[in-house]
């Protein structure tokens, strides 16, 4: 299922340009993480894919079939969304939440319940808590509940706009994993939006960092845009230009080398030293 | 408060509301009448305030034309209508639904309005269709409004049914009516007592059963 973003652009009625010029290849099977600030059209451009928004001009493509052709609600429901915010329904327990696409698609009650509550496992929730309402939720927790809503109707395309924005350090470690591993299991197509550069680097087969006004700064995996910032904007949002991202390493009383930025933030301990080890570590 | 009194004495006497002119048998006219017009009135200002919500649209002329009908003067609306229709029921129910149905539809439409557009918006990038966006999500979490639409349309209608006696119709218009004519002012006093009490108990009704609606998760 792959994607293609042909040159579109959108301005919202009020005369807001969020995506100017806009052409992107989302391969089947990838995980492509949109990377940028506020307000730089990340939630715009996600929505195209699923007719949440229509763009100004320009096609959005699934398999070379443009998404403007077909039906928005059939669409919808073969594509899993996760909102920014949890976007959960206030009155219907967590369990019927994650059962809502499910029941679209046709499954009887008891069929939509048993695959949600499957669902609410992956995503790492005891299923005791799929008889609460979503007010009853803490955000992190509603966030996995969207989570594992949209994977319920099993779609091959997965949006997830910031889907661990309100999630402590360590769980979002952990869902990030889960994602992963949900990834590479049932090769699913994924979009990931999120403004953390670790997250972004962590997660995606190839990242997209975004300019204000939706235009792409710079494409590429993540180790060709650690290394090879296109411009200074990107350096800048990578820190690459702050000095996060220029390492430096001493040499510990105990042995082994300890690892700091440039800025003096120690970092952790490296670990291994490639076989074929330049001459010289620089200041080493 | 001689008069009060002796309408007091007169509703605490059991004779009073028995027999086929008695005043039980008019007060199970007058909630009959205030009944059907509610029905009837739902069934045309509910879709229309409901679509209005949904689509978004059409509230400008809702208010306006709202407004005109508010200002006809029920009495002369009756005469009016009574005057095609001859004496009966149909003019007080024509009455009664223009009285009913601007409460309503307004109840309907900020009910549907009500609603946190993001939930709406969540519940469409699901692949919900319009109808299913209105029936599972705008209606339920709209409740609390739709039903308070209706509660102001059976209060309308409940103090207004006495007319319906105006033009030879029964409910509790009849023995009211009666006392203006002949004086009896005890009986008028009954009469209203009657009518203002049927206003409160209904009122309280819809008052519980809007705070338990409340009460359901999902409501803030
Ligand atoms: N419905 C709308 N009407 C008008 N302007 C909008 C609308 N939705 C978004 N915008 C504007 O479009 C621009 C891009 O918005 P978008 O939500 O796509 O950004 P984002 O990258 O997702 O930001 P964030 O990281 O804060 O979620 C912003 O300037 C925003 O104000
Ligand atoms: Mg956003």
């Amino acid at each position: 299922m792959g994607i293609e973003f042909r040159r579109v652009t959108k301005t919202y009625p009020d005369g807001t340009r969020a995506v100017g010029d806009f052409s992107l290849v989302v391969p089947s099977h990838s995980l492509t993480v949109l990377l940028g600030s506020s307000g730089s059209g990340k939630t715009t451009l996600l929505r195209m894919v699923n007719r949440m928004v229509d763009p100004t001009s320009g096609q959005v493509l699934i398999d070379d079939a443009d998404v403007a052709a077909e039906a928005p609600v059939a669409l919808r429901r073969r594509i899993g969304y996760v909102m920014q915010h949890s976007g959960l329904l206030p009155h219907r327990r967590v369990i019927d939440n994650v059962a809502t696409v499910p029941r679209l698609n046709g499954a009887s009650r008891r069929e939509a319940r048993e695959r949600a509550a499957e669902l609410l496992a992956v995503v790492g929730l005891d299923p005791s808590l799929g008889s609460r309402y979503p007010g009853q939720l803490s955000g992190g927790q509603q966030q996995r509940v969207g989570v594992a809503r949209a994977l319920a109707g099993d779609p091959n395309i997965l949006l997830m706009d910031e889907p661990f924005g309100s999630v402590d350090p360590l769980v979002r470690i952990e869902l990030q994993r889960e994602l992963k591993r949900i990834h590479t299991e049932l090769r699913k197509t994924i979009i990931f939006v999120t403004h953390d550069i670790d997250e972004a680097l962590t997660l995606g087969d190839q990242i997209v960092v975004l300019r204000p006004g939706g235009e792409i700064a710079q494409t590429g995996a993540p180790p060709e845009i650690v290394e090879n910032p296109r411009d200074d904007f990107v350096a800048q949002f990578l820190g690459v230009a702050g000095g996060r991202r220029s390492l430096r390493a001493t040499v510990r009383d105990d042995g082994g080398l300890s690892i700091s930025d440039s800025t003096g933030r120690p970092l952790g301990i490296l670990e291994a030293l490639p076989s074929k080890a330049p001459g010289s570590l620089p200041g080493g | 408060m001689n008069h009060l009194s002796e309408a007091v004495r007169w509703l605490l006497d059991a004779a009073t509301w028995s027999g086929p002119t008695g005043l039980g048998v008019r007060t199970v006219e007058h909630l009959q009448y205030t009944l059907v017009a509610v029905l009837l009135s739902a069934a045309i200002a509910l879709p229309i305030g409901l679509a209005i919500g949904h689509f978004g649209r059409g509230k400008n002329v809702a208010v306006a034309g709202t407004g005109v009908v508010r200002a006809l003067p029920t009495l002369g609306l009756l005469t009016l209508v009574a005057l095609f229709t001859g004496l009966g029921l149909t003019a007080p129910m024509v009455a009664f639904i223009t009285l009913a149905v601007p409460s309503i539809i307004a109840g309907a439409y900020s009910g549907v309005e009500s609603v946190d557009p993001r939930v709406v918006d969540a519940a469409r990038a699901q692949g919900m269709n319009g109808w299913q966006t209105l029936l599972t999500v705008q209606i339920p979490l709209g409740l609390p409004l739709i039903i308070g639409g209706i509660r102001l349309a059976v209060l309308q209608v409940v103090g207004t049914a006495t007319i319906a006696a105006y033009v030879g119709a029964g409910g509790l218009g009849v023995p009211l009516f009666l006392g203006l004519r002949t004086n009896d002012y005890p009986l008028l006093l009954a009469a209203s007592l009657v009518v203002i009490a049927l206003a409160i108990v209904l009122d309280g009704a819809f008052d519980l059963a809007q705070r338990l609606i409340r009460r359901l998760p999902g409501f803030a």
